[in-house]
């Protein structure tokens, strides 16, 4: 192209000098590498992402169904009230026997010999130990039932639930194993009448904890979440906003505001089990506020946002072009007027992941909760914040610790909704961003 | 004929220049940022329903003498101003006068056009609002399309006012900023360079605007372009390190000034 003769329509062309060594190749080669460590980089976290979830979602995706044992059920009045004296003393029905009522269902389903105790041991222990408190309070609550017989669907006992989703090894040695031959011979038996089912195990969001795996839940786990979020967002939002619109739109900058910005710094780097032990100092032993109540680790987590959310809304604020801000004082507004028509509005993506983010951090927060006492075996559903509750990832941690298979694939589960919020909350913080959003 | 008695017109307004009241008075003003000074006993008065152009070297403190006449400088942390500066024969610097009152009454226009990221309709009548100047919603539409009649933004944008106004055009964008601040019916409108960000053909709309509103109001303007102060102003101030050299009419300054560094910077020998 360079070349004199090449041009035509005789236009004469100039002759390119020798070509300089600029290092263009260098500069490329440079730029691979880069590129190469960024892919190597992100691929090393996403290998680890991919073997998190598949371990995760592989051993507790089974936590979301529930062995079940459809029984009928009859409400013998010889069992529950031999002498008739319920309608005097409605204590009788709560007294009475159910679990009979297990075994003579489970001997007429399973025909056996209703004689023999090894055989009716290993048929009863087949249902749930908490079955009969579930018998107990349907009759309870409907006395007419006494005397008829109803299909009932029951829990099986976690070691059935397990068995029946494959993840006890039946070729080890009876002995060695959790649920023997026969029943295994029952449980296929009962599998093919379809009175053995798995379904969808709804008690994992209702049931409060319990020792039995097939009965607990991570419902006052979910609702301590729940409340632990409220007070958090109801708190740190208004204190952190109010805090950096101050500091960074009102406040002088002289050493005691450049003080209080290096603490807030520092705050946000302190330890959370740190702030377990200042609400465990302040909130209970000073304040007096009940153990293992939301209230108080709502307020330990509010504090542990707070710089989080400072630190995010103060560069928030800081991002506001300064142009606007001329703006709106050039027009005569007032400082307050600058800051919460113009600021504000539009600092607010910015606030609001940070907020996110900051809850997010809450949300999975266990150690400063187990100082405050929200480690507690809690079986009741919190009805306010001050009722003694758990946290989802305190639940993670206290099942983790438990012993049976069953607490094995909860424990997971567990974890898999947790995710599941991590997951809703974040993708809430992407579409707020993207709803205020404005350019300029 | 029409040309002959605007001609005729100027040069009446040229010869009763020196007759025209003050609308803004500044004796020795002095602004420090912090340790470092950046205007030095400035003595520099400005007339009413007048354009003054404020001239010079970057740097040299035409600027920060713009700013402190509706105390923007105030917003600057360690910005200190001395001296006196009066309008309508009272000091905005004392502390009986409200800062917010005085920007109402002293409007500023950005080197920058920074209209909020809100629609056109809501740009011009945001200062109305805050001020309380509209008291029905129709009040303030006439507000608005009289804001933008007169910066000459209205036949452009009547079919989408309440479309956001940074979808504008440069130019239109500075119109706005204009239209946005006239809104607020102020007395005089400092202009901070408002033309460096614009093309040509933008740049000449924004000149004839500030030669329309001339009538209305009390404009002072900064300015790099000795073109453009020639064209729109009637009497120009070269400041230069923090000094004003010069103030004069405008003709005067640019064909025969009384400061040689004036004639220096004017034949462009430096800044």
């Amino acid at each position: 192209m360079t070349d004199v003769v090449s041009s035509g329509q005789g236009v004469v062309v100039s002759k390119a000098p020798a070509r300089r060594d600029i290092g263009i190749k260098r500069r490329y080669a440079a730029e691979r590498r880069f590129q190469a460590y960024g892919i190597a980089a992100i691929s090393f976290g996403l290998i680890f992402l991919a073997i998190l979830l598949t371990t995760v979602i592989r051993q507790g995706y089974t936590a979301f169904a529930q062995t079940s044992i459809t029984l009928p059920i009859e409400f013998s009045e010889k069992v529950l009230d031999p002498n008739n004296k319920r309608a005097t003393d409605p204590s009788v029905l709560i007294a009475a026997n159910y679990p009979v009522l297990i075994r003579d269902a489970m001997v007429k389903t399973l025909g056996i010999n209703a004689q023999s105790r090894p055989e009716t041991r290993d048929a009863t222990a087949m249902i749930s130990k908490g079955a009969p408190i579930v018998l107990r309070d349907m009759v309870v609550a409907d006395p007419s039932l006494i005397g008829k017989t109803v299909n009932v669907t029951l829990l099986a006992d976690a070691n059935v639930d397990s068995a029946n989703k494959g993840q006890i090894d039946l070729t080890v040695d009876e002995k060695n194993r959790k649920v023997n031959d026969r029943q295994v011979g029952w449980m296929q038996q009962m599998a093919a009448s379809g009175t053995l089912h798995k379904e969808f195990n709804t008690g994992l969001f209702v049931n409060g904890n319990s020792s039995r795996p097939e009965a607990a839940g991570l419902g006052v786990a979910l609702i301590g979440s729940l409340y632990l979020m409220l007070i958090v967002l109801a708190l740190s939002l208004p204190i952190g906003v109010a805090a950096s619109i101050y500091l960074e739109e009102f406040a002088p900058k002289n050493k005691l505001t450049d003080l209080i910005e290096v603490n807030i710094n520092n705050l946000a780097a302190v330890p959370s089990i740190v702030y377990g032990l200042l609400g465990l100092a302040v909130f209970i032993n000073f304040a007096g506020l009940p153990r293992s109540a939301s209230l108080v680790g709502g307020l330990v987590l509010t504090l542990m946002t707070l710089p989080t959310i400072i630190i995010a809304t103060r560069a928030a604020l800081r991002a506001v072009p300064p142009s606007i801000r001329a703006a709106a004082l050039g027009l005569g507004a007032s400082k307050m007027q600058m800051v919460f028509h113009h600021v504000l509005p539009l600092a607010m993506p910015g606030i609001l992941t940070g907020t996110i983010i900051g809850l997010a951090h809450a949300l999975g927060e266990t150690a400063p909760l187990l100082l405050i006492g929200m480690v507690a075996f809690v079986a009741n559903a919190p009805a306010t914040p001050m009722d003694p509750s758990t946290a989802l990832p305190v639940q993670v941690y206290m099942w983790a610790n438990e012993a049976e298979r069953a607490f094995v694939e909860r424990t997971s589960g567990a974890i898999i909704v947790l995710l599941l919020f991590l997951i809703v909350m974040n993708l809430g913080a992407i579409l707020l961003r993207r709803r205020f959003e404005r350019r300029w | 004929m029409n040309m002959l008695t605007e001609a005729a017109v100027e040069k009446a307004l040229d010869q009763k220049m020196n007759t025209i009241p003050y609308k803004m008075i500044g004796q020795d003003v002095s602004v420090y940022y912090g340790e470092k000074r950046a205007l030095f006993d400035v003595k520099l008065n400005i007339r009413e329903n007048t354009v003054t152009a404020l001239i010079g070297p970057s740097g040299c403190g035409k600027s920060t003498f713009l700013r402190s006449l509706n105390r923007m400088n105030d917003t600057i942390d360690n910005c200190r101003v001395t001296g006196k500066i009066t309008l309508d024969g009272d000091d905005i610097y004392d502390p009986d006068i409200d800062v917010v009152e005085l920007r109402a009454r002293v409007g500023m226009v950005f080197q920058k056009p920074n209209p909020f990221p809100k629609s056109i309709y809501e740009n011009v009548a945001y200062g109305p609002r805050i001020h309380g100047l509209a008291k029905a919603k129709a009040d303030m539409d006439v507000i608005v399309e009289q804001s933008l009649q007169r910066a000459g933004l209205w036949n452009e944008v009547k079919d989408r006012v309440h479309e956001g106004g940074t979808g504008l055009s440069g130019g239109q964008q500075q119109r706005l900023c204009i239209a946005r601040a006239i809104a607020v019916s102020p007395e005089v409108i400092l202009m901070d360079e408002p033309c460096s960000a614009l093309d040509p053909i933008a740049t000449a709309k924004v000149e004839e605007l500030i030669h329309e509103l001339r009538e209305a109001y009390t404009i002072v303007i900064v300015t790099h372009s000795m073109q453009q102060a020639a064209r729109v102003s009637q009497r120009t101030a070269m400041f230069h390190l923090g000094n004003l050299v010069e103030e004069n009419d405008t003709d005067k300054m640019f064909t025969n000034p009384d400061d040689p560094r004036t004639q220096d910077y004017i034949m462009g020998r430096f800044g």
